[in-house]
């Protein structure tokens, strides 16, 4: 029952948040969201302790779809991806506290909708379940994104609606393809893996493709990713860190849930593929967020740049590199959501995304610097953030993975590294430091609510980089 | 099969209506009661089926599927009639007589759905099509109205000609109307045993009743007719008309001809392929909605198309389901196009701020028609399609449809952006009282129940 509770709270919520007057939408969204995030605790301290917590029920019986959403032993990375969701809405509601957006009832039931839709991509376990929660995703943020944020948000949020639309679309007749099989009609996940191991490497070689091109554009993995930038760009910043913290994440956790296990033979001949272009994702990307000077953008390309080193670790095949991939699944999502909040104060207070009209902001607000520089390390995985040991296990997977490329893979990926450090040090010294400005002298210091959240994210970055336990215990596998 | 009857008898009734009732209100009052009798009767002929399944000289059949495909057809029928029903009225002078027109057209729907003879096949097409020529040209002082209205009958006229020779066609080789008759099981048992004169009755059949549903290539008449025609009626013509007919193509071609399918999958699986190219291509050209909304009609059709092209359970089951989620849908996108005083795009710009129950309930309508999980639109394109894959001939033109279906988003989602986010004064002909608005959130509802448990039909 408590796993349903993870959907239905947020989308109940999200209904009511719609009905209330606008006075109640934040205090009420803030109830539902802490109230997720608790349940979401609950369940976490159950699995721990080896509970199984599922739901399978009978919903459309002509096609044998279930409603079968759970976690059961083995899930390790549907918990990390569970809790991300439910920690990173309430604190997104924190930030924006003293400064609320237009139109409230609408942004918080779209917000709490979007956050109902990814509980369940998460969680699904039946194949139709799943694709309905993945669509149920897409369509607040689609309304968000073209709702608030800059001036070309509606074309390029439609761009951006487009692209993944059309990719899901074709996953969907992937998932009929593989149901076709099935000898008794089911769409439950234990039935398409037992499919997909009998199924010749021939025929999965186009069931692989039409999935993972879905999964791909929402990752985004070159040359699938045009529509990212942009759509980070103009979307609003709240809307943005559920794109980049969140949502993204989709596609990895379909790839590890819905395409590595069910179209095995697929996924192992086109790895290298796969891994190419996601090396060139790394490359392209980092080379890219170089030479930005808006910061939004910056952060956009070096977000592909994580998600491609990602998207190499879980295809290397190798069981150190995909927990590495499952781990920094989570802790990019809790890095680039506390970065995005940075970003959102800076753009708020500056009035602009131009890193060259800003300057000097350390010295009028030295809390700020101290959140965004530590969370600017982590999203260069300096040891003892948590961003270091994912990376180190990934690079350690991809080296490992049996392939005749492997060298070459894991030192073009490490160029990533590199290069990451170059652009995110530009970006601190360009932002906090250097000569001050006009702007920079109205820059006023974190308030209240915007340090309980800084707060947060650094104590989570620097415990989870001192103690990672927590969440190799989750998705440990023994070798 | 009392429905038939008591859908003639309403249509009479309605006629003297006019004469004996003077105020419009009171008009609309009884029609709606007639529609709510009608499908109490459908309910009502639930309970014959298995007692005595064929009357009329065994020219009807009903059978449990389509019983239920009549009670849900009335069902959009009333909804229809909530909908529009003050809309009609206000199309002209004579508003008795479209009610009874619409009546009239009820006939044929059911006598299309439970005809077990040639000859009724017939009766039931032109009972449907006759009123829709008149209710077509109904503005009697608009010119495209008036265009509309003999476009249509031209057309129509030479469909039914086709038609007829289909029929003669068949009738000379099995020498039955009756397709359960002995003679009709054994011309069409197996590819072998039919001959060329059957098959090009078959042939003749599928390119008349192609012209019913507005397929391609057979699609020409319907923009400029649904467009030419006056708004109250075009949802009727586009929907609850066109999806009987949908009806009894699945009749005729299951159940009779369903063994020498392999003559006549190519035949269809072409029209598939080019009505849904034609309707989505041209759709996203539009600058009227109430256009984009024909060719949208055209587009989905061709998505009904696969229920007739798969031979399986799964297929009766997805085109019924698909048959009350697009009318429900596009009647609920209709119910707000006919309040705007502009049919443009542009007409359309901030709606949403001006009118949020409209522009809300026409974006759960507009999702569902774009296939979009979690309203019926997405279950109905899921179970043709998988009828489709579990045909299994030809997966290509799964893979085609679906990439049509994200065509397909791009008009429907032009016209949620320029209702929601697009700046402008949306101008409206009328506004809609509160009631109006609560039927157009019911209707909204029941698209999303659709979406969330499409087991209930």
């Amino acid at each position: 029952m408590l796993i349903v509770l993870l959907i239905l709270v947020p989308l109940i919520g999200g209904l009511l948040a719609m009905l209330l007057p606008e006075k109640m939408a934040y205090p009420f969204a803030m109830i539902t969201s802490v109230s997720t995030l608790v349940i979401a605790a609950v369940s976490y301290m159950q699995y721990t302790q080896g509970a199984e917590l599922i739901i399978d029920h009978n919903w459309i019986d002509i096609v044998g779809a279930r409603f079968h959403v759970g976690l059961e032993a083995g899930d390790g990375l549907a918990v990390l991806m569970m809790m991300l969701t439910a920690i990173v809405f309430p604190f997104i509601f924190i930030s924006l506290r003293n400064k609320q957006p237009e139109k409230v009832n609408t942004f918080y039931s779209l917000m709490l909708f979007a956050q109902a839709g990814l509980m369940g991509v998460f969680l699904a376990k039946d194949a139709l379940l799943f694709y309905v929660f993945w669509e149920v995703a897409l369509i607040p943020v689609y309304f968000l994104s073209s709702m608030y944020g800059g001036p070309r948000r509606i074309p390029v949020t439609f761009k951006f609606f487009v692209y993944t639309f059309a990719g899901s679309l074709i996953m969907l007749v992937a998932i009929l393809l593989i149901y076709r099989h099935a000898p008794i009609r089911s769409f439950s996940w234990d039935s398409f893996v037992s499919i997909g191991q009998a199924m010749p490497a021939s025929e999965q070689t186009w069931l692989f493709w039409m999935m993972f091109i879905a999964f791909a554009i929402k990752m985004p993995v070159f040359p699938f990713h045009t529509w990212q930038p942009d759509a980070y760009e103009q979307s609003a910043t709240p809307v943005t860190i559920v794109l980049s913290a969140i949502m993204v994440k989709m596609g990895l956790f379909a790839v590890v849930r819905w395409l590595l296990p069910v179209i095995p033979l697929g996924s192992a001949q086109w790895m290298n593929v796969v891994i190419m272009l996601s090396v060139i994702s790394v490359v392209y990307a980092s080379c890219m967020a170089i030479v930005q000077t808006n910061i939004k953008r910056m952060i956009a390309y070096s977000s592909i740049a994580h998600i491609g080193l990602m998207c190499a670790a879980i295809f290397s095949h190798q069981i150190l590199g995909m927990q590495g991939a499952a781990i920094q699944m989570f802790n990019h999502g809790i890095t680039i959501a506390g970065l995005w909040m940075m970003v959102g104060i800076i753009e708020h207070r500056f009035g602009t995304q131009d890193m060259r009209e800003m300057g000097g902001v350390a010295k009028v607000a030295p809390l700020f610097t101290i959140g965004l520089v530590v969370m600017s390390l982590a999203n260069i995985a300096l040891p003892l953030t948590n961003g270091f040991i994912g990376e180190f296990m990934m690079f350690n997977g991809l080296f490992k993975t049996v392939s005749p490329y492997h060298t070459l893979f894991t030192v073009f990926a490490g160029l990533g590294i590199i290069l990451a450090a170059v652009y995110t040090l530009t970006m601190i010294q360009k932002v906090a430091y250097g000569p001050e400005n006009t702007k920079t002298a109205s820059f006023t210091d974190l308030t209240m609510n915007e340090l309980v959240v800084m707060i947060f994210f650094v104590v989570m970055i620097l415990v989870l980089g001192f103690y990672p336990k927590l969440l190799m215990d989750l998705i440990y596998v023994q070798p | 099969m009392n429905a038939i009857i008591v859908s003639a008898l309403l249509g009479v009734v309605m006629m003297f209506a006019g004469i004996v009732l003077k105020k419009t209100a009171q008009i609309q009052g009884v029609a709606i009661l007639g529609i709510l009798a009608l499908l109490g009767t459908t309910l009502v002929d639930l309970n014959l089926v298995g007692a005595d399944t064929k009357t009329f000289y065994n020219m009807i059949e009903l059978n449990a599927v389509t019983a239920w495909f009549n009670v849900l057809i009335t069902f959009c029928a009333l909804a229809y009639f909530t909908l529009f029903s003050k809309a009609i009225a206000a199309v002209g002078k004579n508003d008795s007589d479209y009610f009874a027109l619409l009546f009239f057209v009820m006939c044929g729907v059911y006598l299309l759905s439970t005809y077990s003879n040639m000859l009724i096949l017939f009766l039931g097409i032109e009972i449907l099509s006759i009123p829709q020529y008149i209710l077509a040209g109904s503005d009697k002082e608009n010119i495209k109205s008036n265009e509309a209205s003999l476009k249509y009958f031209l057309m129509g006229a030479f469909s039914t000609g086709i038609l007829l020779m289909g029929i003669t066609l068949i009738y000379g080789a099995t020498g039955s109307f009756d397709i359960f008759s002995e003679g009709f099981i054994a011309q069409f048992q197996s590819s072998a045993a039919l001959n060329t004169m059957s098959f090009a009755g078959v042939l003749l059949l599928i390119i008349a009743i192609g012209f019913k549903v507005s397929a391609a290539p057979m699609h020409f008449w319907t923009p400029d007719v649904y467009d030419g025609t006056p708004t109250a009626f075009t949802p009727f013509m586009a929907t609850i008309a066109k999806v009987s007919v949908f009806v009894a193509f699945i009749r005729l071609f299951h159940l009779s001809f369903g063994n020498v399918s392999n003559d006549w999958q190519t035949a269809i699986a072409v029209m598939i392929v080019l009505t849904l190219l034609i309707g989505n291509l041209t759709a996203v050209y539009q600058q009227s909605v109430k256009r984009m909304m024909a060719y949208s009609s055209i587009a989905q059709a061709g998505f009904m198309l696969f229920a007739i092209y798969s031979l399986n359970n799964l297929a009766w089951k997805g085109l019924i389901l698909y048959s009350v989620a697009y009318t429900l849908a596009s009647l609920g996108v209709f119910a707000v196009l006919i309040k705007m005083k502009d049919y443009t795009y542009e007409g359309f710009n901030g709606l949403a701020k001006k009118e949020p129950v409209m522009a809300a309930t026409a974006t759960i309508c507009l999702l569902s028609l774009a296939g979009i999980p979690l309203t019926g639109g997405f279950f109905a394109k899921y179970y043709v399609l998988s009828a489709a894959v579990e045909q299994g001939k030809w997966i290509g033109i799964v893979i085609f449809a679906v990439l049509m279906a994200a065509i397909s988003a791009y008009y429907y989602f032009r016209l949620i952006r320029s209702m929601y986010f697009a700046e402008g004064e949306a101008a409206l002909s009328y506004t809609p009282s509160s009631l109006e608005k609560t039927f157009l959130l019911i209707n909204a509802l029941l698209v999303i129940l659709l979406g969330v448990l499409p087991g209930i039909l």
